[in-house]
């Protein structure tokens, strides 16, 4: 099992380099740098910016040398936990991590869970009863699940949300709450405003989930360890819940790894629309007013954490499946 | 799966009951691997019910100006962030042609809400193949002809079947207009990625070894990522000032930059399975190249696999550009896509009012669901062996 999970972070490292490539690309493809960026709004702003201050800029943010330099640079910096500095925000980037990317990790894990518990009991209940109406239902509504785009979904069911009920699930606090300390009552307005979320973000991986459950079920239950599970005179429910549904449910731990990336990307434009103070907004106005190392920061820690969540999923599912742990068998 | 490609000539016919029967069986074992899906996604009444919505979409998208009685740009004074008109077919008790009334707009002198009353007693017939907005259809043939309209000129009542925007631009003809965008980009994103697709699929199951590693690592990668806010970040890299037809490239290629693995799987993936196949060895052994083994002998056997991919990509690249567009760092007004439209719902407040600002949005959902409903058919067809 440590062999496992040894082989396992190894091929970790690749990756994470690829992650650090792109997200510098971030920071380095859009036309200008944030030197001149800088040096334009101190001009706006009425202050005079001689030869010398920009080649100050220039030389300390290492605009003079060549990109591989400069990408070597702020791989060191970010793993000294540098970021480097948000000039929106005047902030360091470290310190906007901080508080919004747990947040974004937290909301998309818990919208998983959510998907999971949704999804386990309708998946095998359309692939016991294929072609029944529930299967039907089933299928449609994954179908719509993969159809409708997050923000869209957001939108519709706010607009229920204040028409119907007469909620406003604007941001991740009532108004009240925004600077209240720690309490009962606050804990339980985060939770009404996190229901929304996680039930849009929560939907998209649903669908996803119900199909490879019901797939995967079919195809077990068409085994014949199935058929001696029966002629044993076991009842309908053990024979179903004891082997073919925890063989079936395998699959679905590994789904992570596709299921997370769409959940994290679909919680930052969910978060958008629902204005929660999360990667999402920031990220957006990161991207709008070119602060860049902001936006190539989020992408980067987003990525990594998504990565790290599905390497924990193959762990798992190594430690249910021992074929995959002896590295015998793998799908 | 498909290694019963090759049982079929050799499975015996089952007994001959009566001639018919006979008939088509022979007509079944004659029949080629095309008529076979064909007859197959047939059989699928809810993929060839969406084939038909999607062509009929497509199509009032590429004739825009002749499906919508308004051009895009056209604003109506007085009209701002009206409700849908109703077409009525009943007036004062006695049925006639399709109709609606004149609206007047007010505003509420408490609320300030805008207030809509139709004026009853007149009627406004609603006049099909009449003249109206001038424009150039396919961007080349001068015309004014309509499909429908309540007639020339702004002095008469307009129709608005979706409502109007906060500038008094009718929806529907925006909203079919912007189809074009937003059918467009997805078709050139898929097409895009499947050049990419096929390409590195193909070189990683070929060659196999430090390619094929390299490629899969590749793979691997972005599909672990969250894509949204990558292409959120990229988008940044897109000039503001930028024509309508350099964005849409752009966001094209950044589509297809991370759409092109599923195919690129489905490409390798086939390729490794196919090569081993016996019929693969036969033609090695009567002495053909290798290209021709893979584009006469290989790529056959995966092409229906492939038809199915790019449809499932479809949705996909239609749910990024609306995502994008409507945060505003894809297509940029005054472009019209479907995410643009809905750019005007950001605000949720507005959107309680006006509930009709997200009918461009339920034409993304039922566009996803189609080419889903297609997918599907075609991925119970493209195995045509398995009966």
């Amino acid at each position: 099992m440590l062999a496992f999970i040894i082989r396992r972070v190894i091929t970790l490292v690749p990756i994470l380099i690829l992650i650090s490539i792109v997200s510098f690309a971030v920071i380095e493809l859009p036309p200008g740098d944030w030197v001149s960026f800088r040096i334009e709004s101190l001009r706006q702003s009425g202050l005079q910016v001689g030869e010398d201050e920009i080649y100050r800029l220039t030389s300390q943010y290492g605009l003079d040398k060549p990109a591989y330099v400069r990408y070597v640079s702020w791989v060191t910096n970010m793993l000294q936990g540098d970021f480097g500095y948000s000039f929106q925000w005047n902030e360091p980037v470290n310190k906007i991590l901080a508080e919004r990317v747990p947040r974004t990790m937290a909301i998309s894990l818990m919208s998983l869970v959510l998907a999971w518990i949704i999804s386990t009991p309708i998946g095998i209940i359309s692939a016991v009863k294929q072609y029944s109406a529930i299967d039907y239902a089933s299928t449609f509504l994954s179908f719509i699940g993969l159809a409708t785009p997050g923000f869209l979904l957001a939108l519709i069911l706010a607009y229920f949300s204040i028409t119907v009920i007469g909620f406003s699930p604007l941001g991740l606090f009532s108004q009240q709450y925004l600077d209240a300390p720690f309490s009962l009552a606050k804990l339980l307005d985060l939770g009404k405003h996190l229901v929304l979320p996680l039930l849009i973000v929560g939907l998209t991986g649903t669908g996803v989930a119900i199909r490879v459950l019901r797939a995967n079920l079919l195809d077990e239950l068409k085994k014949q360890y199935v058929v001696t599970a029966r002629a044993k005179g076991l009842s309908e429910y053990q024979v179903l819940m004891r082997y073919p549904v925890r063989m079936a449910i395998n699959p679905l731990i590994s789904t992570i790894g596709f299921v997370l990336p769409g959940l994290v990307g679909g919680e930052v434009v969910v978060s958008i629309v629902l204005s929660l103070e999360t990667t999402g907004p920031v990220l957006l106005r990161a991207v709008q007013s070119q602060d860049l190392y902001l936006a190539g920061g989020i992408v980067m820690m987003l990525s990594t954490l998504t990565v790290i969540g599905t390497l924990l999923s193959d762990i798992a599912l190594a430690a249910l499946d021992p074929r995959i742990r002896f590295g015998g068998v793998r799908k | 799966m498909s290694a019963q490609t090759l049982n079929v000539p050799g499975t015996p016919a089952p007994i001959p009951v009566d001639p018919q029967a006979q008939d088509k069986d022979d007509k079944f074992y004659y029949a080629t691997q095309w008529n076979l899906i064909w007859w197959k996604f047939k059989r699928h009444k809810l993929a060839i019910i969406s084939v038909f919505l999607l062509a009929l979409l497509y199509l009032s998208a590429i004739f825009a100006e002749f499906v919508t009685p308004y051009n895009v740009a056209t604003r109506f004074e007085g009209q701002q962030q009206g409700p849908p008109t109703p077409i009525r077919f009943i007036h004062q008790g006695s049925l006639r042609g399709p109709f609606i009334y004149a609206v007047k707009r007010k505003a509420d002198p408490k609320t300030f809400k805008f207030i809509f009353t139709p004026d009853e007693t007149k009627p406004i017939p609603i006049q099909f193949f009449s003249q109206g907005d001038p424009y150039k259809l396919l961007g080349l043939f001068p015309s004014s002809l309509h499909l429908f309209s309540t007639g020339v000129g702004k002095t008469a009542p307009p129709v608005f079947l979706f409502g109007t925007d906060r500038l008094g631009r009718d929806i529907f003809s925006r909203t079919i207009h912007g189809a074009r965008i937003s059918l467009a980009i997805p078709i050139v994103g898929v097409a895009l990625s499947f050049l990419i697709g096929v390409v590195l699929g193909g070189l990683s199951g070929y060659f196999g070894g430090v390619v094929d590693e390299i490629v899969q690592r590749l793979i691997d990668f972005l599909s672990a990522i969250p894509q949204l806010p990558l292409w959120i970040a990229l988008s940044a890299a897109l000039p503001r000032d930028w024509s309508t037809e350099k964005t849409f490239f752009a966001i094209t290629i950044l589509l297809s930059i991370i759409g092109w693995t599923g195919l690129a799987r489905v490409v390798r993936g086939k390729l490794l399975q196919l090569r081993e196949e016996d019929y693969a060895l036969a033609a090695q052994a009567a002495g053909a190249g290798q290209w021709r083994i893979i584009l006469k002998h290989l790529l056959p056997g995966f092409t229906s696999h492939l038809i199915v991919s790019i449809t499932n990509g479809i949705p996909a690249g239609i749910l990024a550009e609306t995502s994008l567009s409507f945060i505003g760092v894809g297509m940029q007004p005054p472009a019209v896509s479907w995410g643009v439209l809905l750019q005007d719902a950001q605000n949720l407040v507005s959107v309680a009012q006006q509930p009709w600002q997200l009918i461009p949005g339920l034409f993304v959902i039922a566009t996803g669901l189609l080419f889903s409903f297609v997918g599907d058919g075609l991925r119970d067809a493209a195995d045509p062996y398995t009966r």
